[in-house]
C-alpha cells in the first residue's frame, strides 16, 4: 500500500537541544499508530513537523507523495487535536465551529458525531475562556473530526477527559479506523494504546527505537499486555 | 486572508479598547478646536499630540493583540491556510480597526473644523504613521517568542523614534556644529517615521519661517512637490519593509 505520510531524515533542534535526530518513518493508509515515548522524546515535535507548525532544520516530510514544506493544501486532509487546545478567549463554542467552517469554506458533509455525543451543541453560547480543560479537549476532538479528514492526528487525546468522554472518543476512533482512515495517537496511557493501536512507534531521545505491529511486539516479548511487553523489550535493549 | 481579518476586526471591536482610543482622540481634537479660534494653532497642537499618541497606541496595542491572539494563530496554522495569509489577515484586521479609530477620532473633527490641504495632509500622515507602527509592532512580535520581550521591544522602538532619535540628532549637530549640516539633516530625518510625519505637517503651516535657516532649507525641500512625494514615499517604506521582513520571519517560525 502506498504510504500517505513519509518522514525522511528529519532533524530539529531547539537551541542546543536536539529534539529529533534523523527520524525516518512512514505511515500507510488506514490503521491506528500509537506513538509512544517518554516525555521530551520528540513526539509532539514530530507531529508538529508533519503539520508544518514546526519547520525542520533538515529532512523532508511528504504527504501523499508531495513535500509539505511551503505548502498548506494538504492540511485539508488532516484533523489535528492538540495536546492543549487553545482557542480565542472571547469566542463562543458555536462561533468557533462556524468560523472554522467559514475559514475552510466547507459547509457540507460534516461529521458532527462528536458534537452531539458530547452535547456541545447545547453549549454553543459558552465563551471559550469559561470552559474547563476537559470541555476544551472535547471541542478539540470534535473540531479534529469535523471535516471528515483522511488522517487524524491526536496528541494525547484522552488526557483530561472523564472516563465516559474518553470512551466516546475511543469508540469514535474505532469507527474512523473502520472507514479506512489513518490515525496517529500519542499517549502515555498504555492500556488505551493497547486497546486502539495496530502499530506501535517508540521514540526515544529523538530517535525511533522501533516501529512495528502491536502483535509482533507482543509476540517478541512473549507478553499479553503492551505495558509489560514494552518494559521487557526496553530493558533488554539497554 | 480577508476572512481572518474580518474575525480579528470583530474581536477587536468587542474588546472596547479601540473604542476608548477613538473617543480619546476625538475628545482631544474637539477640545483643541473649541478652545482656540485659530485653526492653524489648533492643527499644530493636534499634530504634536498625534505624533506622541498615535505611534504609541498603534505599536503597543498591535503587539499586545498579536501575542494575545497567539492561540488563534496556532489554530490557524494547523488549518489549510498559508502562513502569508495568516499574517496578512492579522495585519489587515488589526490595522483596519486602529486606522478606523484614527480616522473617526482625528479625521472627522479635522475635516469639520479645519477642512483644507493641511488638514488632509495631517490625516494622511497620521494614517501612514499608524500603519508604519503596526508594521514595526509585527516585526517586534515575530522576532520575539515571549510576550513581555515583544512588548518591551515595541516600546523601545517607540522610545527610539520619539525621544532617543531627537537626542542623537542634537548630539550629532552639536559635535559637528562647525560644518554645514542642513542637507545631511534632511537625509537623517529619513531614519525616523515620526520626524518625517512632523516635518510633513508642520511645513504645510507656514511656520517654518520661525525655524531659522534650517527651517527655510527644509521648507525649500519638503515644501516642494518633490519633497512631499519623497517623505510620503519614505513613510510607505517604513510601512512596507517591516511588514515584508516579518512575513519572511513568520514563514520560518516554529509555533
Amino acid at each position: 500500500m502506498e504510504n500517505i505520510i513519509e518522514v525522511k531524515q528529519l532533524k530539529k533542534s531547539f537551541g542546543k537541544l536536539q529534539v529529533l535526530k534523523e527520524v525516518n518513518c512512514s505511515f500507510g493508509q488506514g490503521g491506528i499508530v500509537g506513538i509512544l515515548g517518554p516525555n521530551a522524546s520528540g513526539k509532539t515535535t514530530l507531529i508538529k513537523s508533519i503539520l508544518g507548525m514546526v519547520i525542520p532544520d533538515a529532512g523532508e516530510v511528504y504527504f501523499g507523495g508531495k513535500p509539505v514544506a511551503r505548502s498548506f493544501d494538504y492540511k485539508k486532509q488532516i484533523g489535528y487535536m492538540p495536546q492543549i487546545g487553545r482557542y480565542p478567549d472571547n469566542m463562543k463554542i458555536g462561533e468557533l465551529f462556524k468560523m472554522m467552517k467559514d475559514l475552510r469554506n466547507v459547509h457540507d458533509n460534516l461529521d458532527t458525531d462528536l458534537i452531539s455525543a458530547y452535547g456541545l451543541d447545547a453549549m454553543y453560547d459558552k465563551a471559550m475562556r469559561t470552559l474547563s480543560g476537559g470541555t476544551r479537549q472535547k471541542v478539540s476532538a470534535a473540531l479534529a473530526c469535523l471535516f471528515n479528514p483522511k488522517v487524524l492526528i491526536l496528541d494525547e487525546p484522552t488526557a483530561g477527559l472523564d472516563p465516559l468522554a474518553a470512551e466516546i472518543l475511543k469508540d469514535k476512533i474505532h469507527a474512523e479506523k473502520a472507514k479506512g482512515k489513518l490515525i496517529l495517537i500519542t499517549s502515555h496511557i498504555l492500556t488505551e494504546v493497547d486497546e486502539l493501536a495496530d502499530d506501535i512507534m517508540y521514540l526515544f531521545e529523538g530517535n525511533i527505537k522501533f516501529h512495528k505491529p502491536l502483535s509482533a511486539l507482543k509476540a517478541e516479548a512473549g507478553e499479553q499486555k503492551l505495558g509489560k511487553a514494552l518494559t521487557k523489550i526496553l530493558t533488554q535493549n539497554v | 486572508m480577508f476572512k481572518i481579518a474580518k474575525y480579528i476586526a470583530l474581536d477587536i471591536i468587542k474588546s472596547k479598547v479601540v473604542m476608548a482610543y477613538t473617543l480619546l482622540l476625538m475628545a482631544i481634537c474637539i477640545s483643541v478646536f473649541l478652545t482656540d479660534a485659530d485653526v492653524t494653532k489648533g492643527l499644530v497642537s493636534i499634530t504634536t499630540i498625534m505624533l506622541i499618541i498615535v505611534p504609541l497606541v498603534s505599536v503597543v496595542y498591535a503587539t499586545t493583540y498579536y501575542f494575545n491572539a497567539a492561540e488563534f494563530t496556532e489554530l490557524l496554522v494547523s488549518q489549510p491556510i498559508s502562513r502569508k495569509n495568516i499574517l496578512l489577515g492579522k495585519y489587515i484586521g488589526i490595522s483596519s480597526s486602529i486606522l478606523s479609530a484614527f480616522l473617526i477620532g482625528v479625521g472627522v473633527p479635522v475635516l469639520l473644523f479645519a477642512f483644507g490641504s493641511t488638514g488632509i495632509i495631517l490625516i494622511l500622515t497620521g494614517s501612514l504613521l499608524t500603519l508604519c507602527f503596526i508594521s514595526l509592532a509585527f516585526l517586534a512580535s515575530v522576532a520575539m517568542r515571549d510576550k513581555a520581550k515583544g512588548i518591551g521591544l515595541a516600546l523601545m522602538i517607540w522610545f527610539y523614534c520619539s525621544i532617543i532619535f531627537d537626542g542623537l540628532v542634537l548630539v550629532f549637530l552639536y559635535a559637528l556644529s562647525d560644518y554645514p549640516l542642513e542637507k545631511v539633516l534632511i537625509a537623517i530625518t529619513a531614519f525616523n517615521p515620526i520626524d518625517l510625519a512632523r516635518i510633513l505637517v508642520l511645513l504645510q503651516l507656514d511656520i517654518a519661517a520661525l525655524m531659522g535657516y534650517t527651517g527655510a532649507l527644509f521648507q525649500d525641500f519638503f515644501g516642494s512637490g518633490f519633497g512631499i512625494v519623497f517623505s510620503f514615499g519614505l513613510l510607505m517604506v517604513w510601512f512596507v519593509v517591516p511588514l515584508i521582513i516579518s512575513l519572511r520571519v513568520f514563514r520560518k517560525k516554529d509555533l
